[in-house]
């Protein structure tokens, strides 16, 4: 266990290192913040001195390197707009993107579990078509445009939930949450279930195979010849199996479902990362969206590396092989 | 006196898009307390779906359709199925072929045994355990207290189907329907566990329906035999006498084709051709195209008949000793 928990660190280190390159030729490659950061007026002198202030002057390779030194202390530059740290820029954004993040993942399972369950189990049911047909939508209508009409229909024409902003926050172990207020929540619902739109139709077919191909299997038709009741068949003995590949397939989507809460946060003026980067490309931060990018992929890395522990737990099977390693 | 289940006209029925399947067609037989009952036949003549249709279990498309199902003077079909649920496991259990599929791979155990003690008696939880500890030691598996915390795939396919009959022995069944429990593993395991299972059933009192394909099983074990083919009993009587004297053609070639039985230097004698599809076969007896002989008799299905006394046989031209052959 402990050689593969090793063995899974320098790969990820190794991916980490890739990526920083491809990141920052990448990004040096997008247009030239000079031309956006410095008055058109400024004179030569004053254009030059912006330029090795910023550090912009010096060999490509170099700027890499001097990141790369700076990002091992935690140091991913300097906004070149709020001139601050990138990194606490983002970090300060991080809370209510993971809120909204962890609020669209627990909407699709509260939704998508039961659905998928219902729809696994009958599955000719004319309402198990109605929920299948329905979960295509899901993945197929764009992000943006549900978003507008969640708010021209619940905020504008009903007027039931706000479509802007976190509303007011309370604070939780030092991070302000929306959550905990009650107008705060309601600020949240909307952009959450645009948010978990694509998630909750994953969940309702993750869910509906797995229940499908498990009820077929000798083991459930085995607990029902021990008289077991049906819930208890269903509940625990279906269940448990299919849980698996669902808890697997959300955690590992949750990176995706950060990085595509840019689109949600956009819409619903979220001040969240994903805000924060689209503000920054717009303006070619290079530093912010640098760092925006590093910390997306740590995070699909430590997701990767939670979900593989995670598994591990879940399915005993697993368990044994890593004794073994 | 009664017996412990009688089985009258049994007809199992799968209803698919391809046609009507007859898998069950018109089975009768009965089984008296303590005693063992071997069912017989090819691959795919119908007898797992007899065992279910027993329990209550046949999955759909398939519904029994006809037929009569007295278990200790009660006829079982029409129940509901919460009644049922309370005759499967507590006073009919079954032991399934593959032991790889039948226990749940994510539940331990002791969940998988006190489940079923719990689902039909109101004991504690350490009572429950104590009685699926006792069970894992008749049939003789070793530190049971150990093993109850494990996994299945932490055991052996052998050790499975021990747990698998020790689960059908929690709740001393008046019958336990057995189909084909040592067919997946190897011959000594095979015969450790048949030799076991006999001991069990006889101390107990528990009557035994063993499900097989292979004629020399059931030779030591049973007490009388049904031979099965496609979908209907086509001998039945005791035992000894069957083996000694088939008088149905298929069972003939059914000895025929078991190695031990021959005298050596003998060719083993194959049945020629293939078992016909349940889907559409042909009017008259099913065996016609493989009997050699068969005649314009057999175009009509035939009956049963007792050409001797506790004797059946379902064919117009029986290997009677006095006809000549
Ligand atoms: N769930 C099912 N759906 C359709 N046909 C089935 C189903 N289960 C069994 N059958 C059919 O019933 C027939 C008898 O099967 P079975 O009782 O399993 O045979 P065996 O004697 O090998 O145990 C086979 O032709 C099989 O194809
Ligand atoms: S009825 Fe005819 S075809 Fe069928 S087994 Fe007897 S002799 Fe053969
Ligand atoms: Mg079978």
């Amino acid at each position: 266990m402990i050689v593969y928990l090793i063995r899974r660190l320098m790969q990820s280190t190794l991916v980490v290192l890739a990526m920083t390159v491809i990141l920052f030729v990448g990004v040096y490659a997008i247009g030239d913040p000079v031309e956006i950061l410095i008055s058109p007026d400024a004179d030569q002198m004053e254009r030059e001195r912006a330029i090795a202030a910023l550090g912009l002057d010096r060999p490509l390779w170099l700027q890499y390197l001097t990141f790369l030194q700076n990002a091992l202390r935690g140091d991913l530059g300097r906004s070149f707009v709020f001139n601050e740290p990138a990194l606490t820029l983002i970090m300060q954004k991080m809370p209510a993107t993971l809120e909204l993040a962890f609020a669209a993942t627990f909407f699709a399972i509260l939704i998508g579990l039961p659905l998928g369950l219902w729809a696994g189990l009958r599955p000719e049911a004319r309402s198990s078509r109605v929920i299948m047909a329905t979960s295509i939508l899901g993945f197929s209508l764009p992000s943006f445009w549900v978003g507008l009409m969640l708010i021209m229909v619940f905020a504008v024409q009903l007027g039931w939930l706000p479509s802007t902003g976190r509303g007011p926050t309370a604070e939780l172990f030092g991070v302000q949450w929306s959550f905990l207020t009650i107008d705060g929540l309601r600020h949240l619902i909307l952009p959450a279930i645009n948010l978990s739109l694509f998630k909750v139709s994953l969940v309702i077919r993750l869910t509906r195979a797995g229940v499908r191909e498990t009820v077929l299997m000798d083991y459930v038709k085995f607990a029902r010849a021990k008289g077991l009741s049906e819930s208890r068949v269903i509940f625990v003995h279906v269940l448990k199996n299919i849980m698996i590949p669902v808890i697997t397939v959300t955690a590992l989507e949750f990176g995706s479902t950060i990085a595509f809460s840019v689109v949600t946060e956009s819409i619903f003026a979220w001040p969240g990362m994903g805000k924060l980067i689209i503000d920054s490309i717009y303006v070619l931060d290079r530093p912010v969206i640098v760092a925006y990018l590093m910390i997306i992929v740590l995070m699909f890395i430590m997701l990767n590396f939670t979900v593989d522990v995670l598994y591990s737990v879940l399915d005993p099977r697993v368990r044994l092989q890593d004794q073994k390693a | 006196m009664a017996p412990t289940l009688e089985v009258r006209g049994l007809r199992t029925h799968f209803f698919t898009k391809a046609g009507v399947l007859k898998a069950v067609d018109d089975v009768s037989f009965s089984i008296e307390k303590g005693k063992v009952l071997g069912l017989v036949g090819e691959s795919g003549s119908g007898k797992s779906v007899t065992g279910f249709s027993v329990l209550g279990l046949v999955d759909p498309p398939g519904r029994v359709v006809d037929g009569e199902i007295i278990f200790q003077g009660r006829n079982l079909t029409g129940l509901s199925e919460e009644e049922w649920r309370k005759i499967r496991g507590r006073d009919i259990a079954m032991v399934f072929q593959d032991p790889m599929m039948t226990l749940n791979p994510v539940l331990r155990i002791d969940t998988q045994m006190i489940e079923t003690v719990l689902a039909h008696e109101k004991v504690s939880e350490q009572a429950a355990r104590a009685r699926a500890r006792e069970a894992l030691t008749q049939v003789g598996i070793p530190s049971p207290d150990e093993r109850l915390k494990a996994y299945p795939h932490q055991f052996s396919g052998g050790m499975r189907q021990r747990v698998a009959i020790a689960i059908a022995l929690l709740h001393r069944p008046a019958l336990i329907i057995a189909d084909e429990p040592t067919t997946a593993l190897d011959v000594t395991i095979q015969g450790q566990i048949l030799y076991e299972v006999q001991k069990l059933c006889r101390d107990t009192g528990t009557s035994l329906i063993w499900i097989t394909h292979d004629l020399s099983v059931v030779a030591g074990l049973a007490d009388e035999i049904c031979v099965m083919y496609a979908g209907r009993i086509v001998e039945r009587g005791p035992v000894d006498a069957v083996l000694d004297e088939p008088l149905h053609p298929y069972t003939r070639g059914l000895i025929g084709s078991v190695p031990s039985r021959n005298v050596r230097g003998h060719k083993l004698m194959q049945i020629p051709g293939m078992t016909p599809s349940l889907l559409n076969l042909p009017p008259g007896c099913a065996f016609r195209t493989r009997c050699p002989r068969a005649d314009d008799d057999c175009l009509v299905e035939p009956a049963i008949t007792e050409p001797k006394p506790g004797r059946e046989v379902r064919c117009y031209h029986p290997h009677l000793l006095d006809t000549v052959a």
